[in-house]
């Protein structure tokens, strides 16, 4: 009983476990969300112009249901930041000279704010300090507009725009690289060329306003000055993320702990069960003294909440040490004022309840038969059990098997449902492992789809200001540098029936090999001379297909309106990409070889020197380099999956476990007799161990090829699940993953059926032929 | 004890023979001596019945007899086995080769028919009956494929001899074989075995404490507290029909 006990007290400690993890860390995140963006006002609506002057801050204002507007400045620049070789980009955000309430406040986490006057003081963001171990009163050097400047570190603050600090365009974050400096606004102004002017702008709404009414009246205001198109909340790449985070935090505490509660109740089930037939004759001597049907009852429900009470402690105790684990990790990509763990009492009553429920679900359903017994049928021996033909002679499979296999088929007949749910248990193990490695084989080969055949260039350089075709000759110039790929990108609403989505439509020479679009099979699309490849994604959103026209409306310069016809769809996995070829886009916008950035091939030996050099030229505000960005990426995922594979594995275990451990159990106490019988006529060890654990065995065969199965239909539901905008996890099943998860449960299998074999082989055969089943 | 002088002149050598065997194991805290030094011959073909109330020490006879039970000491052979301290492997190889045993209920496997119940002993047999031979031997010829279940006690019995004979054992060991059984089917149960003795020369040991069966019987062997009291040859074996009790 104690082995069997503790058994069904691990599988319930996971599913408090995992319930308490998950709904903490949700409650934790959500809280946190919730009471940073209302403390420090983030903002409703953002839209980013090109230049727009200072008092069109009013007819904002006056757009009904609007609360407050915020002009700023925002530009990305190049920065040089001690120790680190690649040049970083920084988001410089223009802030007001004296500290006054704003939207998108910041909490100052160290240092203090700008003082009037104090030239060339930055607050910069604590993810990016953290990572290049930057501290209040170092400086580091960014090209404003062209000059370098040093800035020197005043504060260190947090923005709740930045929660998730990620350069846009890119899945991963990369803190070392790209930081956020908030500098003062007269400085920014007086930079950039921008007094009296802004070029970015966040809204509040009022409780109650129009969302949509509000972004079309924005749109017609900044229309004249360039707005790349307001947009609310839902795009905002920081909330976007964080959101998803809380919505998968939501489905997987309430998947999980459903799993194992579930095996709980089944476990507890077959166990009370067998128990109540063991102790028939104690149960009639009981009825017999004048005991109620409830206090019977009660007893055995006792029984269960022995699990229960000690599977709680443990899985509370467990869930608490995991929430603080995920809160530890969560701090590392979500950047809070404080993050605290918020494991509220109720969440660890309704944990326990929950569990309390799920075990009693499956005791009582075996303690009523206990209870109905009258005593006197209570004390004869229970009847023998009863075999009718059945499969094995439906199935014609009789002479096919020797006595010992069919004894093994026809008990498993005989309990068609303890056996069919032993399966759907030890198969869904197999599948937790499965769909658990699903993220992780779908991110790994998501990146190699992504880097080895997409994004195929080393460095990729965005130019502060557009570029005549001259820019190329220059950067070939440069150390090391073994190829040039110059691109022009152009912010555009792509607008199809009703449907209408902001992208960047990004033209591609014809010759290009650093990056190309590329279909579901990995091969290039080839870029048509005119018209459009759009990822199939996108086409997705917009409801078109290849031959469809659109109407393309551009966000920039004259924002010429143009239909275009879509040629070719492209199968990338990252973002919404829509490609053009790079000479029809220039007829498209009537211009002549303007470029926004370029891709390089770069000699690795060579990379210090072209490091530096891009670090001293100022047209250059973005500096992305594959090789480290990958590098930080494979680092920090690498880490992550050898904890997740550990819980999976750990999870995986335990259910095989609690499964095959008790089914070996309970086929032992109900037909320990029978094997000692075979014993006695001259049957070996191995013999009758092979016939005891067949029945695991054959439940395992059974439950490999559905736990396969399962796990590849819950690798398409996550494949769904996941599929962002920002990025889409292909569907892969690999093999070794699987053959992982089967190695996993086979060996929890085996191990748990020796375990139980032991008791058979230390069994004493005259004890057992005396005591009348 | 007058024991061994008693014993009739038997010209063949013993199949089995015990030396000084006593069985001492503990019941909780208590000792318990279930056989305190017997001497005990079982020749080919015989048909003996061991006689004694209950903690006589006679199942425990039978158990070290059949291999199921090693003595605490003195000497057990059979032919030119040593079953005095065999390993479980060799008691486990002497069973399979060499006894069939009946239990007083039956242990019949309830998921297999009876013929199946028969094949498993056969299976893991050198020169088995065929398994609806035995079941016909028994009179069991048209229950073939009826499930234990489905069997009355008598007929569950006469499987479990099935079983026990079908694998041509050298010497058939049966504990109470008709304790479960009404009277007329336990004659019938009692021809079955002696019929097995006689047409297959198996040697068949029955324990019981029905004394009304002795007279089928070539010897019989009165166990007491543990002690061999008393061995009895009858001239002339009683056919079961015309037992009584």
């Amino acid at each position: 009983m104690r082995g069997q006990l503790l058994a069904v007290t691990l599988v319930l400690a996971c599913g408090v476990a995992t319930y308490v993890t998950m709904r903490s860390a949700f409650r934790s995140l959500e809280l946190a969300q919730a009471d940073y963006y209302s403390s420090f006002r983030f903002a409703d609506i953002f839209v980013h112009l090109r230049r727009a002057p200072v008092s069109l801050g009013a007819a904002l204002a006056d757009i009904s249901g609007v609360t407050s507007v915020q002009t700023r400045i925002v530009m990305d620049v190049s920065l040089d930041i001690p120790g680190l070789p690649e040049p970083a980009t920084g988001r410089l955000i223009s802030i007001p000279e004296r500290r006054s309430p704003m939207l998108n406040d910041l909490f100052l986490r160290e240092g203090r704010y700008l003082e009037p006057g104090g030239h060339g003081e930055v607050l910069i963001s604590e993810a990016f300090a953290l990572a290049n171990r930057l501290t209040v009163g170092a400086s580091l050097d960014a090209v404003l507009n062209g000059k370098w400047e040093r800035l020197t570190i005043v504060g260190i603050a947090l923005s709740p725009e930045y929660i998730y600090e990620i350069r846009p365009s890119e899945v991963f974050p990369d803190n070392r690289r790209f930081g956020v400096l908030w500098m003062s606004g007269d400085v920014l102004e007086s930079s950039f060329n921008m007094k009296e002017a802004f070029n970015d702008v966040s809204l509040s709404l009022s409780r109650g306003a129009d969302e949509r009414e509000v972004i079309s009246r924005v749109d017609r205001v900044l229309s004249r000055y360039g707005s790349l198109g307001a947009f609310s909340r839902t795009d905002q790449i920081s909330y976007r993320f964080l959101t998803d985070e809380l919505g998968e935090l939501r489905a997987y505490g309430f998947v999980l702990p459903l799993l194992f509660l579930g095996v709980v109740s089944f476990l507890l089930n077959v166990l009370l069960s067998r128990l109540v037939s063991t102790q028939r004759a104690q149960i009639a001597v009981l009825k017999a003294f004048g005991y109620t049907r409830y206090e019977i009852g009660l007893h055995y429900l006792e029984l269960a909440l022995v699990a229960v009470s000690a599977g709680a402690v443990l899985g509370v105790a467990a869930g608490l040490w995991l929430s603080v684990g995920l809160m530890n990790l969560y701090t590392r990509y979500f950047h809070f004022p404080a993050l605290r763990l918020q494991s509220a009492p109720d969440i660890l009553i309704v944990a326990v309840a929950i569990a309390a429920g799920a075990a009693c679900l499956g005791a009582v359903a075996a303690v009523r038969r206990a209870v109905a017994l009258a005593p006197a049928e209570a004390m004869r021996p229970e009847p023998p059990a009863t075999f009718r033909p059945g499969l094995l002679e439906r199935l014609g499979l009789r002479t096919f098997l020797s006595p010992a296999s069919r004894m093994v088929v026809r008990n498993l007949d005989r309990r068609r449902w303890r056996a069919t749910f032993s399966v759907l248990a030890v198969s869904l193990s197999i599948a937790i492992i499965v769909a658990g490695s699903y993220a992780i084989d779908a991110v790994e080969l998501l990146v190699r789809i992504q880097f080895q055949s997409v994004q195929r260039e080393d460095v990729t350089l965005v130019f502060q200001e557009l570029q005549s075709s001259r820019a190329r000759y220059e950067l070939a110039r440069l150390p090391g540098v073994l190829r040039v790929e110059a691109f022009r990108e152009i912010p555009a609403r792509l607008r199809f029936g009703h449907r209408k989505r902001r992208v960047g439509i990004l033209g591609l020479p014809v010759d290009a090999e650093l990056r190309r679009p590329v279909d579901s099979h990995l091969r290039p699309v080839v870029l048509p001379p005119t018209g459009l490849v759009l990822n199939k994604a996108l086409a997705e959103l917009l409801v078109a297909r290849p031959g469809d026209t659109i109407t393309v409306e551009v966000l920039e310069g004259a924002r010429p309106v143009r239909e275009v016809t879509i040629m070719a769809l492209a199968d990338e996995p990252v973002g919404l990409g829509v490609y053009m070829d790079l000479s029809a886009l220039h007829r498209l916008m009537r211009e002549g070889e303007t470029l926004s950035g370029a891709w390089l091939r770069v000699d690795a030996r060579a990379a210090p020197g072209l490091y530096a050099s891009l670090k001293r030229t100022p047209s250059i505000s973005g500096v992305a380099v594959r090789q480290v960005m990958l590098a930080s990426f494979w680092k920090s995922f690498g880490e992550s999956i050898q904890v997740s594979t550990a819980f999976l594995v750990g999870f995986a275990v335990t259910i095989a476990f609690g499964v095959v451990y008790n089914g070996a159990r309970v086929a032992l106490s109900e037909r320990g007799h029978e094997l000692a019988s075979l014993r006695v006529l001259g049957y070996t060890r191995g013999e009758i161990t092979r016939i005891l654990l067949g029945e695991q065995a054959a439940l395992l065969l059974a439950a490999i090829p559905l736990g396969v199965v399962l796990g590849y239909l819950l690798s398409i539901l996550l494949s769904h699940f996941f599929a962002r905008e920002l990025f889409r996890l292909p569907l892969v099943a690999n093999p070794a993953t699987y053959a992982f998860a089967i190695l996993v449960v086979v060996i929890a299998t085996l191990v748990s059926g020796l375990i139980v074999a032991r008791r058979l082989w230390h069994m004493d055969l005259t004890e057992v032929l005396k005591a009348r089943e | 004890m007058p024991i061994l002088q008693s014993q009739p002149v038997m010209p063949r050598e013993p199949v089995f023979r015990m030396r000084e065997v006593t069985k001492c194991y503990l019941l909780g805290d208590v000792e318990v001596h279930a056989l305190r030094g017997v001497d005990l011959d079982l020749f080919a073909g015989e048909f003996i019945v061991v006689l004694g109330p209950s903690g006589s020490g006679k199942s425990t006879l039978l158990n070290i007899l059949g291999g199921l039970d090693l003595p605490t000491s003195g000497e057990v052979h059979y032919l030119d086995h040593n079953l005095t301290a065999a390993s479980d492997a060799a008691l486990t190889r002497f069973r399979r080769e060499h006894v069939g045993f009946v239990f007083q209920f039956y242990n019949l496997i309830p998921s297999l028919t009876a013929l199946e119940n028969v094949a498993l002993v056969t299976d893991i047999a050198d020169h088995p009956l065929d398994p609806s031979e035995a079941l016909r031997l028994v009179g069991l010829g048209d229950r073939l494929n009826h499930f234990p279940s489905q069997l009355s006690g008598g007929e569950q019995q006469r499987v479990a001899i099935a079983r026990a004979v079908a694998k041509r054992p050298d010497v058939l060991l049966c504990d109470e074989p008709t304790g479960a059984l009404d009277y007329a089917t336990g004659k019938l149960v009692l021809e079955v075995l002696e019929r097995v003795n006689r047409e297959l020369g198996t040697i068949v040991g029955i324990i019981t404490h029905n004394a009304a069966i002795t007279g089928m019987a070539d010897r019989v062997v009165r166990v007491s507290s543990g002690a061999i009291a008393e061995i009895h040859c009858n001239s002339a074996r009683i056919s079961p029909s015309e037992l009584s009790w």
